[in-house]
């Protein structure tokens, strides 16, 4: 059964320099034992321009690797301008789009589409909604427990969608119209200065007691911690989830995409696997507490009890 | 000549809902007592009868109950929110304020005299999300995401003007920095959900520890702020709290403040918004009363084309921090 689920790489939150961000897929698309791959800017629309001119030859490094391409569009569109760069992706047509608001989403009607964790499907009157609107796979926002996520697969077995949960990587936790990039830094998101991109993975954010809490990334807030549902994959599997998502973070993921269809496809085990990934991330401490119900913050699961 | 601006208060108790219809609510807004709306607190919200009651109250006063059921029910167990829509038609209520999807098309297919608003927690902050949910559920106003300024309010109220749907927003009360309905930061620290579960930085989850001098705020397992002695210590709501980035402590989301855009009552009217939402249903009557009542001299003065006059707020903010918010652009 674990043999069968797919892995998709997504969308790249963090503001990377367009060569950096061309030779991560370049390498993602060369290398990587990945069926689909995100593209595009999620979280701020004035990033966009940055790696608009590299996005077609990724586009067809990756088609010609074997893997499906996929288009992520902005979480939080506010104006006229933004409106319309979803409005131009979603009349496009010729590639597969993943809508991260209700407005792309409805944009998309009538086609096949992704719907991805931004927008809220927490139940089965929403999901059969948006599979009627012309969703094909649905990534779940990241708080829902794998109680839900079983019965949102069962109340969609034996139809389409495909259902996806983020399985690795730092959780996009919250949206908003101010930049707290600019703010920490003494500027406003309109003269913003892009210092976004002095931080890669994200900018560390701690409690005052020195407590690592949260992570930064312009007008996204992300976990300080690393989701990894590693040590989850038999009960997922088992509940008949059909895709994982890996979210890119500023470290090897060929490496840890590697890892995660090894450990499905039966090759590697947990321990090994945990202990490799953690190398990966250089120590950043996971989490899984959202899957089992609890503080998203937390560990718990067969892999908490060997700490 | 523009309609006289509509006034949608709060209300957390029967005695909050008498409150706010004396003091010249046009509207009030409250939920039941459950998970199925976002100020799920202990003590707070209406059951069945009180429900019964307050809207007999409102209604021969000539004031409109929103009944909110804003939050969004987690898979397997759809029937409080099922309930809580069946209940309010039934009552008679003006209209429910909704969030969820499946929620929507339930009430729309099983229910669909009943009016509905779109929640705040859904976030349409543009007009292809507004026009989506008109088309798809008949949905006549929408609560609008604090994301957006006075101008864009403006712009987006003129991009959907083809459409029968009307626009409320905060004015005053307890401010969001996220994106409503988009936030889990509450819930990564307490497990408790502001969309499952109605609680943002939940009582239960926080607790004050003495160290070493200084009062720390806590909300679950993580330090929110932290207070000298001779200090208020303030309630650890996650957003507001101080926090260190690249060494230095800041408020880095939002500084521990409320919104309050009174001075922008005409502004507002003038962008095309039919309604001004007071936020704060846990508050007590004393705090709605005093709130709605100047809140009502401004909107009379405006719709006898005065100027407003200013507010005195002041006892209900004292040691607290006022701020526009996201109305004025340099707040990004």
């Amino acid at each position: 059964m674990m043999r069968k689920v797919k892995l998709s790489l997504g969308p790249t939150f963090f503001n990377w320099p367009p060569e950096k961000w061309r030779d991560f897929y370049f390498r993602i698309a060369d290398e990587a034992p990945l069926d689909t791959v995100h593209l595009g800017e999620v979280v701020c629309s004035k990033r966009l321009p940055l790696i608009e001119a590299v996005i077609p030859e990724v586009v067809e490094r990756l088609e010609a690797a074997g893997k499906e391409v996929v288009v992520s569009t902005l979480a939080l569109i506010m104006s006229k301008r933004e409106m319309n760069i979803v409005r131009e992706l979603a009349a496009s047509g010729d590639i597969m789009t993943e809508a991260n608001d209700v407005s792309t989403a409805a944009l998309l009607a009538g086609r096949p589409h992704v719907i991805g964790p931004f927008v809220n499907i927490y139940n089965e009157g929403t999901l059969a909604w948006f599979v009627g609107n012309g969703a094909v796979r649905v990534c779940l926002p990241v708080e829902l427990s794998g109680i839900a996520i079983s019965k949102l697969i069962a109340a969609s077995e034996g139809a389409k969608p495909e259902l996806e949960v983020i399985a690795f990587g730092r959780l996009p936790l919250a949206v908003s119209a101010r930049c707290y990039h600019a703010r920490a830094n003494g500027l406003h998101k309109d003269n913003c200065a892009y210092v976004c991109d002095q931080d890669p993975d994200g900018m560390e954010l701690e409690t005052l007691d020195g407590a690592p809490f949260l992570t930064v990334n312009g007008t996204q807030t992300l976990s300080h911690s690393c989701c990894n549902l590693i040590g989850d994959l038999a009960t997922l599997a088992g509940a008949g989830i059909r895709r994982l998502r890996l979210s890119p973070q500023d470290a090897d993921m060929v490496a840890v995409a590697s890892i995660f269809r090894d450990v499905l496809d039966g090759n590697l085990d947990l321990v090994t696997a945990e202990c490799r990934l953690s190398g990966l991330v250089g120590g950043m401490a996971f989490s899984n507490g959202f899957f089992h119900g609890i503080e998203g913050a937390r560990k718990a699961g067969p892999l908490a009890a060997a700490e | 000549m523009n309609r006289p601006l509509e006034l949608v208060c709060p209300a957390g108790t029967p005695a909050a809902l008498r409150a706010a219809v004396e003091a010249g609510a046009d509207s009030v807004y409250l939920g039941f007592r459950d998970e199925t709306n976002a100020r799920n607190f202990p003590g707070l919200n209406f059951n069945h009868k009180e429900l019964a009651e307050g809207l007999k109250y409102a209604h021969d006063n000539g004031t409109r109950i929103l009944v909110a059921i804003n939050t969004f029910p987690e898979a397997g167990n759809p029937a409080p929110w099922h309930r809580a829509v069946d209940c309010a038609a039934d009552l008679g209520a003006d209209a429910v304020i909704l969030a969820d999807i499946g929620l929507l098309d339930y009430t729309a297919s099983h229910h669909p005299s009943l009016r509905r608003h779109l929640s705040v927690q859904a976030s349409a902050s543009n007009p292809e999300a507004i026009r989506f949910y008109c088309n798809a559920f008949g949905v006549r106003r929408v609560v609008l995401p604090r994301v957006l300024t006075v101008p864009e309010i403006a712009a987006l109220n003129r991009e959907i003007a083809g459409i029968d749907v009307e626009t409320e927003v905060f004015v005053f009360g307890g401010l969001c920095v996220m994106a409503e309905g988009r936030c889990a930061l509450s819930s990564y620290a307490t497990g408790i959900s502001p969309n499952k579960n109605g609680a943002c930085s939940p009582a239960s989850h926080v607790h004050y520890e003495n160290q070493r001098g200084k009062m720390v705020s806590k909300l679950g397992a993580f330090t929110i702020n932290q207070f000298h002695a001779d200090e208020p210590a303030g309630y650890p709501t996650l957003c507001k709290g101080r926090f260190v980035t690249n060494g230095k402590a800041s408020y880095l989301f939002e500084e521990p403040t409320s919104l309050s855009a009174a001075m922008l009552l005409p502004e507002l009217q003038a962008a095309g918004v039919t309604a001004l939402k007071i936020e704060g249903r846990q508050r007590g009557r004393a705090y709605i009363s005093q709130v709605v009542t100047a809140f009502r001299k401004a909107l009379d003065a405006i719709a006898a084309g005065q100027p407003p006059p200013p507010l005195d707020m002041s006892a209900l903010t004292e040691g607290q921090r006022q701020t526009t918010g996201v109305y004025e652009k340099t707040w990004r």
